[in-house]
C-alpha cells in the first residue's frame, strides 16, 4: 500500500487539520513509513479470533436516570475562545 | 532531606521533625535552581503549594492528618486540577486551566498530599522522548544530552533529580515505565481499571492507566493505597473491594516463579541492557527464585497493533479539540471549517497530527475491519500469550526499552524507529496487565537502566513484593544523579 497525495489531502480533510502544500509531501513520507509497519499484521492468521475491545472483556454497567451533575454552566463558558449571552460563538453556519 | 523517601518523609512529619511549609519550600527552592535547565515542569505556583501545605499542617494540628498528609508530589500535567493550567503538553490546551478535579487528584487531596506542580510530558503522551512538548524537551538529570523518556518524561525527571519525592504518570504503551528506566526511577502502570481515568486527558481510552514514580517500590505502594479505587464515572473503572498494596511487601521470595521471555532476550537488545538484566536474574535467584523459560511468541506484533489502536482512539477522543468550547482557537479564518482546520493545524504538534491521521484513516469506511478490527484480533493473540505464560510462572521479568536513553535530537526526524524501541512495553497494555520498571544497573556512558516486571492481572502487591525485595538487597534506587 503506498498513500498517493490526493490520500493524504483526503485524510486531513476528514481529520480537519490543514495540510500546505509544503507539508504534504513529507507527511505522506511519514504515513507510508507508519502504515509500512502496521502492514506486517496482514500476514496474521486471525480466523475465529474475537476482537479484544478491553482488557476486562467487561460490557459497560448501567446507572439509574439521575441528576449527578451540578449547574456550572459559567465556570464551562468563561474557557470558552468566544461566548455570548451562555452560548458559544462559531462563524456562521446556517445562511 | 533531598533524598528521603515518601516513607521518610511521612514517618518525618508524623514525628513533628518538620512541618509541611517547611517541606514544601525546600522542594520549591529547589526546583526554582533546577528546573530552569531540567525543564521538568510547566507549571509552577509557589503561593498555591504553600497554601495546601499550610492546610496540611492544620490538619495535622487538629489530629486529622492520614500517612501521607502534607508529603508534596507533583501531577503529570494531564490530571486535570482545579484551578491549574492543564495542557497535556500541547498548545491546544496552553490556556486551559481545569474547572475540576480528576479522580486521581482528588484522592490525593484528601489523602493531605501537596501540589509541587505540573510536570512536563510529550503532547496527549505521545512519544517516547519528550521531545514532542510544546514547552521544550524534558533533560535527563543524569546526563542533560540524553533524552529522559517518555511521555511522562518530566514525572521521572523530577523524582530522579529529587524534586519531588513522588509524581503522578500515566502509561499508554510504557510512558511510565520507559522513562523511570531511563532516569533510573521506580515506576508502576497498575492493571487496566484499577485507577480511575476520570479527569486524565484522554489519549487512547482502552490502554490509559495512571499510575506514579517514586526512588522505591515501597513508596509506590504507599501512593497506589492513595490512589487505587472504584470510581462510577470511568465506565472501565474495576469495582473490586479496595486493598493494601503494602501487605505483600516482607514476604520472602522463596519459591518465586519468575518467568523469562525469550523473544524479550533476542536480536535487537542491546549488551548492556542484557547483561543488567542478567545480573539483576542472579540477584532475584540468590533471594530464592527459580527462573522459568517463557513465550511470548507475538510480541513483535505488538508494535503494528498498538500503532493502529492508540492512534484509531486518539483520532477519536482528540476530534474534542474543535476550537469551540475551549482551548486554542487560530486567529483567522472563513468559515466554519476553516476554523476547525487552522486550529487543529497550529494547535496540535507534528505527532499528534501524525497520529490523529493515521487513526483517521484506519477508521474511515472500508479500512476499519482491515485495521481496526484485525488489530484487535492481534491484540486478543498478545492477551492470550501472557495467559498461557502465567500457568507457569508468577511474574515475568525483561528489559524497558532496547538501550539505555539515547540523544535528545537523534530521532526526532524517524517516527517508525521511534515507534520500534517501545517493543518491550506495548504487549503489557494491550493486554491490561500491571508492569513496574525498577533502577538495575547502568550503561557505560552512565545512563541508568531499568528492569521490567510484569504481573499477572491484579497482581499490584506481588509485583511490588518482588520489586521491593528486590530493592533490599541491591542499592541502584538510591543512587541520585550529581546536580
Amino acid at each position: 500500500m503506498s498513500l498517493t497525495q490526493q490520500d493524504v489531502a483526503r485524510i486531513a480533510k476528514l481529520a480537519r487539520i490543514a495540510v500546505t502544500e509544503q507539508e504534504i509531501t513529507a507527511v505522506g513520507q511519514q504515513l507510508n513509513d507508519i502504515f509500512g509497519l502496521i502492514e506486517k499484521m496482514q500476514a496474521v492468521n486471525t480466523d475465529h479470533v474475537e476482537p479484544m475491545a478491553h482488557p476486562q472483556d467487561a460490557s459497560l454497567r448501567l446507572r439509574a436516570d439521575a441528576v449527578a451533575e451540578s449547574n456550572r454552566r459559567d465556570d464551562f463558558m468563561a474557557l470558552a475562545p468566544q461566548a455570548e449571552a451562555g452560548l458559544f460563538l462559531v462563524p456562521k453556519v446556517i445562511e | 532531606m533531598i533524598n528521603a523517601t515518601l516513607k521518610a518523609l511521612s514517618q518525618q512529619l508524623a514525628a513533628g521533625a518538620v512541618s509541611s511549609e517547611e517541606l514544601a519550600r525546600h522542594y520549591l527552592d529547589r526546583i526554582d535552581a533546577l528546573n530552569p535547565v531540567l525543564n521538568a515542569f510547566i507549571t509552577v505556583d509557589r503561593d498555591k503549594t504553600l497554601l495546601d501545605a499550610r492546610a496540611a499542617d492544620a490538619r495535622r494540628a487538629a489530629g486529622n492528618a492520614g500517612p501521607l498528609t502534607g508529603v508534596p508530589l507533583a501531577h503529570k500535567d494531564l490530571f486535570c486540577q482545579q484551578g491549574w493550567k492543564t495542557s497535556c503538553g500541547s498548545r491546544m490546551l496552553d490556556n486551559f486551566v481545569s474547572p475540576y478535579d480528576a479522580h486521581v487528584v482528588e484522592q490525593c487531596k484528601a489523602a493531605g498530599m501537596v501540589t509541587l506542580g505540573r510536570t512536563n510530558m510529550d503532547e496527549f503522551a505521545m512519544g517516547s522522548s519528550n521531545e514532542n512538548s510544546w514547552y521544550g524537551p524534558v533533560k535527563n538529570p543524569w546526563d542533560i544530552q540524553a533524552i529522559p523518556g517518555g511521555s511522562s518524561g518530566g514525572s521521572a525527571a523530577a523524582v530522579a533529580a529529587r524534586l519531588t519525592p513522588v509524581a503522578t504518570a500515566t502509561d499508554t504503551g510504557g510512558s511510565i515505565r520507559q522513562p523511570a528506566s531511563h532516569c533510573g526511577v521506580t515506576g508502576l502502570k497498575p492493571t487496566y481499571g484499577v485507577v480511575s481515568r476520570y479527569g486524565m486527558v484522554a489519549f487512547a481510552s482502552s490502554l490509559d492507566q495512571g499510575g506514579m514514580m517514586a526512588q522505591t517500590a515501597e513508596d509506590c505502594a504507599l501512593m497506589l493505597n492513595v490512589m487505587a479505587g472504584f470510581d462510577k464515572r470511568d465506565s472501565t473503572s474495576v469495582e473490586r473491594a479496595a486493598e493494601d498494596y503494602a501487605r505483600d511487601l516482607t514476604r520472602p521470595l522463596a519459591g518465586l516463579k519468575v518467568g523469562l521471555p525469550r523473544e524479550y532476550f533476542a536480536e535487537g537488545l542491546s549488551p548492556e541492557v542484557a547483561r543488567v538484566v542478567e545480573t539483576a536474574v542472579a540477584a532475584l535467584k540468590k533471594q530464592g527464585a527459580a527462573v522459568v523459560d517463557v513465550s511470548l511468541p507475538n510480541t513483535a506484533l505488538s508494535i503494528p497493533s498498538y500503532y493502529v489502536i492508540a492512534p484509531a482512539e486518539a483520532s477519536s477522543n482528540l476530534s474534542r479539540y474543535d476550537g469551540v468550547r475551549y482551548g486554542h482557537r487560530a486567529a483567522g479564518y472563513t468559515d466554519l471549517i476553516d476554523m476547525y482546520e487552522k486550529t487543529r493545524a497550529e494547535g496540535f504538534g507534528a505527532e499528534v497530527k501524525r497520529r490523529i491521521m493515521v487513526g483517521t484513516y484506519v477508521l474511515s469506511h472500508g479500512y476499519y475491519d482491515a485495521y481496526y478490527i484485525k488489530a484487535q484480533k492481534i491484540r486478543r493473540l498478545i492477551a492470550n500469550d501472557f495467559v498461557e505464560a502465567f500457568k507457569s510462572c508468577d511474574v515475568i521479568l525483561g528489559p524497558v526499552a532496547p538501550t539505555a536513553a539515547f540523544d535528545l535530537g537523534s530521532m526526532n526526524n524517524d517516527p517508525v524507529e521511534m515507534y520500534l524501541s517501545d517493543i518491550y512495553t506495548l504487549s503489557v497494555n494491550l493486554a491490561g496487565l500491571p508492569g513496574m520498571s525498577v533502577p538495575a544497573g547502568f550503561a557505560a556512558n552512565g545512563r541508568p537502566i531499568g528492569l521490567q516486571l510484569i504481573g499477572n492481572y491484579f497482581g499490584e502487591a506481588r509485583l511490588l513484593n518482588v520489586a521491593h525485595q528486590f530493592q533490599l538487597a541491591t542499592d541502584w534506587h538510591t543512587r541520585a544523579p550529581a546536580l
